[in-house]
């Protein structure tokens, strides 16, 4: 297959094409506009929908309606849309209607900066609206695993029935890579047993997407039954690891920080030092396996993030005792370089004492 | 003797349920116009509707269609995606006041201005039913809410939005109208128009709304005959009846 060099909101855009997907609603907000801008092109020649919405709530919104007819639709947005958009998940969530959400992070809090962060990661692996719900977070740290991700979100959204956001940066959007995007058709298994608009082919049947539930027991019912599909979504769960054998230190990185931190531990273990990378590829479900189960070389885990420390408290609510688990990162849209990481890690060796480095 | 059977449920109507709704209410007028007009158009399996945030929020309780619950006031942009998507099926939204003219006064307006080929049913009681009697944007001048204890104020909170005026001023919709369920001869009209409504749906013509003025007697403090008094003579007055834009007059205005 061609390789082609696409920038990484065309990327992602080009990559929903090719899976399958034929609506998109959105709104423009930096850095992610280039998504929109792409499939108002694209998608007509195609036989699909673009409409740009009057806001991010109204977007969110027509991805419900669209998405619960059982359609493979999309928005894209950042910090302050995803923000007005959380209150659609959790209807999303509540009502279990499948729909691929990407959240292209930028700085924050409030209006912050048009640059790349990771600021958004408790908003979208708590959930980001009201109630007890998740997303499915992807967390991918190249163009080429932007693909990959992008296209297999509708089949998890449609097995589990739950909103599926991919979780990419400003750099990443911004970003030239050469990539290859195939035609992949989604899974989305049969719809027809809920999909609204589809009356006839059940038979006569309706169907009701709802999550009012005026009654204690309605109400705990629901939440059970979401609570029970989240313990089955964990076995999603899933994470890169790079030389951890024999590590003492391990680096745990997503996205952006997670691709740099790689070249960091190659050049750390050319120089004999005993760093490991986990670069997790779910937020939610969080890889919680490979952080309890970590070869008994690993003494402290460094969690190298682009914010004030989010992804490092679930990380030490799940690392095993006698393991330092701490934060290393900027909130102020910098990106972390190789050497930093890499001098970081050194001096932390450097304070572990032993002998060897 | 023969007998004339002149009056049945609609088979729209689940059987054997009673409505939730407080005696004089007209959701179960509204409701019952629409069973009968789906059934006259016998478009009952290929629509979908839209319930709100408010006192018909559970109408899928009562009407056997497919049925998707909206969050407050975004009914407009559900409906936009879902017939984006399906083309073929009639779409309503079901709204009330604070959902259609407060809190979901965007996503109205940028609807109708699109042209969204759907059909908004919007229940204009002057009230809050559901929360319990909070002021609407649609509350009449001196009206005692719970929100507005001495009278709404217009010195303060404005005049009542007129929301059939407000939507006519845009270009694109293609049929708005305001009806009331005030008395017989109103509800006969009332079923009309929303046949036109969704006619104008179905062939293709635009976005279509009919405003529907009606009672609230638990929250305005009244019986529901001076409950219907009230809305003859307060509501309909600064609330006028009629067609406000019809497509098949559109060639000549423009």
């Amino acid at each position: 297959m061609a390789r082609v060099l696409m920038k990484g909101n065309e990327v992602i855009a080009e990559a929903a094409l090719k899976a399958g997907c034929r609506y998109f609603f959105g709104y423009p907000i930096t850095p992610q506009s280039g998504i929109p801008e792409y499939m108002s092109v694209h998608l007509p020649e195609r036989g699909g929908c673009f409409l740009q919405a009057e806001s991010e709530l109204a977007a969110i919104n027509m991805v419900m309606g669209c998405a619960a007819s059982g359609k493979q639709v999309m928005t894209s947005s950042s910090g302050p849309g995803i923000s007005l958009m959380s209150e659609g998940f959790s209807f999303l969530a509540a009502c279990e209607v499948p729909a691929v959400i990407v959240d292209v992070m930028r700085g924050g809090p409030g209006l912050g900066s048009l640059l790349s962060t990771q600021g958004d990661y408790f908003q979208v692996t708590c959930g980001g609206g009201h109630g007890d719900y998740h997303l499915m977070v992807l967390a991918p740290a190249t163009l080429q695993e932007a693909v990959d991700m992008i296209q297999s979100a509708w089949d998890l959204a449609f097995r589990y029935r739950n909103p599926v956001m991919v979780l990419a940066d400003a750099f990443m959007a911004q970003t030239m890579e050469s990539v290859e995007i195939p035609e992949r058709e989604a899974d989305l298994g049969d719809v027809s047993s809920w999909a609204l608009g589809k009356r006839p082919e059940r038979g006569g049947k309706r169907s009701v997407l709802k999550s009012i539930c005026l009654n204690t027991s309605q109400m705990e019912e629901l939440n059970r039954r979401l609570q029970a599909k989240y313990r089955i979504m964990q076995k999603e769960a899933a994470a890169e690891t790079v030389e951890m054998g024999n590590a003492r230190l391990a680096i745990a990185a997503f996205g952006t920080p997670g691709r740099i931190s790689e070249t960091a531990v190659r050049k750390l273990r050319d120089k004999g030092y005993r760093v490991g990378l986990i670069r997790p590829k779910t937020l939610y479900p969080f890889p919680v396996q490979v952080f309890s189960e970590l070869p008994d070389s690993v003494r402290y885990i460094l969690s190298v993030e682009m914010n004030s420390g989010q992804m490092v408290r679930d990380i030490r609510a799940v690392a095993g005792k006698g393991i330092q688990v701490n934060h290393m990162g900027h909130a102020g849209c910098t990106i972390p370089s190789s050497g930093e990481i890499a001098s970081r890690c050194m001096e932390i060796l450097d304070e572990m004492g032993g002998a060897e480095p | 003797m023969k007998e004339v059977k002149v009056y049945s449920r609609p088979s729209i109507w689940i059987d054997g349920v009673h409505t939730h709704y407080c005696p004089g209410c007209g959701h179960g007028i509204m409701h019952r116009i629409l069973c009968e007009v789906l059934e006259e158009l016998d478009i009952a399996d290929e629509t979908i509707g839209i319930a709100p945030v408010g006192c018909a929020a559970m109408m899928y309780n009562y009407l056997d269609l497919d049925f998707i619950e909206s969050p407050h006031g975004r009914a407009p942009a559900i409906a936009t995606g879902l017939k984006r998507a399906n083309p073929d099926r009639t779409v309503f939204t079901y709204q009330g006041d604070g959902d259609l003219a407060s809190i979901g006064m965007a996503e109205i307006i940028h609807a109708a201005n699109r042209g969204e080929k759907i059909t908004v049913i919007f229940i204009n009681n002057a009230i809050y039913g559901m929360t319990g009697g909070q002021m609407a944007p649609t509350t009449m001048p001196d009206q005692v809410t719970t929100t507005s204890v001495k009278g709404r104020d217009p010195e303060k909170c404005g005049y009542p939005v007129r929301i059939c005026e407000l939507l006519s001023a845009l270009r694109t919709p293609a049929y708005i109208a305001r009806v009331s369920l005030a008395d017989p001869h109103y509800i006969r009209k009332a079923k009309e128009v929303l046949a036109k409504a969704l006619k104008c749906q179905m062939d293709g013509k635009g976005f279509s709304l009919v405003e529907v003025l009606s009672n609230c007697p638990t929250n305005w403090k009244m019986s529901p005959v001076e409950a219907f008094r009230w809305q003859e003579e307060t509501m309909i007055p600064y609330y006028p009846l009629g067609v406000y834009k019809d497509f098949q007059q559109r060639m000549g205005e423009e």
